[in-house]
């Protein structure tokens, strides 16, 4: 199970490289799925099959599916693809990455200095998942009710259409 | 269900392929029948040889890639619609003891993440094929797709409540006294609705269109990677069917018969339910789809939800 989540996490980070080095958006967008299923599969691995299908749904599923959406919209072009190369500079890559790996070995020393976790994880359910939702974070469960809630409002008023005004 | 179920993982997908194939020509008959015409009777008993008649004409056809798609994407796009379907079937119990993964403990959702990725398959033929019918196809078939993904979800809810699992062989089990579709009716009626949308059928085989659009996004699509799609289509609606069956019907329990048949004779039902439906109604325009979608469906489901919930709770207090 070990190798399998560590290959699922090869795949994923192989997927992210190639989303950020593309130069065609929807194939960017393609590597970007490759990655969320990978993480789904990490999760699975990990014992939380709730969160995996979650990630399938709703990221893989229906965000990404909006991005390629609005890319069809906008039909871009060779312009863009030009454009494209010449953000993509060594020059650009510097601060990123640097601040990438300062990330990396925090992320490395922090996994390495706690104490090893032994035998199998018990699987995590979906009643689980309710269960702590429901109480101990019920309130940050009412927070992100509250700004979804504005975001529903404010795409209300954005896309009604003015008659009155003019 | 210990050992590895490695003759269902072999023949499932076979099974599902050849009835998909069968199930092009029993459309066929069956619009002739309601229609007062014939339909294919030549090839075989009955016309039953012309799936095979058709398979072997598409499969001789000259494979053409046009110059203008995006190559990778254009050949990635029917494999997915393909793949998605297929790996579905995976989760659904057909009997008590089969199934390759039939008590997956998240099988729902799982089969709702596939038919989320199915998703894909027409809106990346729809891009690829850089031609405008294509794209306008895959812009419909996005809108559209995402939209009714809502609706099939929230109006499983309640099914879910009810069984108290996503596991759909507990939801089977669940229902040894009633069919949920007697306590699920309104859910029932969106997610047959969704389920429509979801395949693209007729009605609403919008992105598809084809006195509007050509043939929507499988335009610029020949040989057997329409043949592809054409095949997904019609494992969609046999998997939308096992779907209703499971959920709904009670899925392989019945008396007298066996399992299998049962959940068979079930499934086939509800496939001729989908066939009538072509037949009997037109295609609506599209901003009547996506109204019907989000003011009347939406609104539904989450009456269900809500009714639904109530119930429950009052009978757990009282």
């Amino acid at each position: 199970m070990n190798t399998l989540a560590l290959f699922s996490g090869a795949v994923t980070l192989l997927g992210a490289i190639m989303v950020i080095t593309r130069q065609v958006a929807v194939h960017a967008v393609l590597y970007l799925v490759v990655t969320l299923l990978g993480l789904a599969t990490v999760f699975a691995l990990l014992g939380a099959p709730f969160a995996a299908a979650l990630e399938v749904i709703i990221y893989a599923g229906a965000i990404m599916v909006l991005f390629v959406f609005v890319i069809m919209m906008l039909n871009l072009g060779q312009s863009d693809r030009e454009r494209e190369k010449e953000w993509l500079r060594p020059r650009i890559w510097l601060g990123p990455a640097l601040l990438s790996i300062l990330l990396c070995a925090e992320l490395i020393y922090s996994v390495s200095s706690s104490p090893q976790q032994e035998g199998p994880l018990a699987p995590l359910s979906a009643r689980d998942v309710g269960l702590s939702l429901f109480g101990p974070y019920v309130l940050m469960v009412e927070l992100v009710s509250f700004l979804l809630l504005a975001g529903l409002i404010t795409a209300f008023h954005i896309g009604r259409h003015r008659t009155e005004g003019r | 269900m210990s050992q590895i179920p490695f003759l269902a993982i072999v023949l499932t997908p076979l099974v599902i392929l050849a009835l998909a194939t069968l199930l092009t020509w029993v459309e066929r008959r069956l619009l002739g029948l309601w229609q007062d015409r014939h339909g294919p009777n030549r090839v075989g008993p009955g016309g039953l040889f012309q799936a095979v008649a058709d398979g072997i004409k598409i499969l001789f056809k000259q494979d053409w890639i046009p110059p203008f798609a995006d190559k990778a994407i254009f050949v990635l796009a029917p494999t997915i619609g393909m793949m998605t379907v297929l790996l579905s079937f995976g989760a659904i119990p057909f009997t008590a003891w089969s199934g390759i993964v039939g008590t997956l403990n998240v099988g729902l959702l799982f089969i709702l993440g596939m038919m989320g990725l199915g998703v894909y398959a027409v809106v990346l033929a729809g891009w690829a094929s850089n031609s405008k019918y294509a794209l306008l196809g895959g812009m419909r078939a996005a809108a559209q797709m995402i939209s009714y993904e809502v609706f099939m979800g929230l109006s499983l809810l309640g099914v879910v409540m009810i069984a108290g699992s996503f596991n759909l062989h507990d939801i089977v089990m669940a229902q040894t006294h009633c069919w949920f579709i007697l306590p699920q009716c309104l859910g029932f009626l969106v997610f047959l609705l969704a389920g429509i949308a979801e395949t693209h059928r007729l009605p609403f085989d919008l992105p598809e269109g084809e006195n509007e659009l050509g043939a929507g996004f499988h335009t610029e699509y020949s040989g057997m990677k329409f043949g592809m799609f054409f095949i997904a289509e019609y494992a969609g609606i046999i998997l939308i069917s096992s779907l209703v069956t499971t959920l709904y019907l009670g899925g392989w329990q019945g008396p007298l018969l066996p399992a299998a048949l049962w959940f068979l004779l079930k499934t086939t039902s509800v496939v001729i339910f989908f066939i009538l439906l072509r037949a009997a109604l037109p295609r609506p325009r599209y901003d009547q789809l996506m109204a019907l979608g989000w003011k009347i469906l939406l609104p539904l489901s989450l009456l269900n939800v809500t009714a639904t919930g109530t119930v429950l709770m009052l009978r757990a207090a009282g």
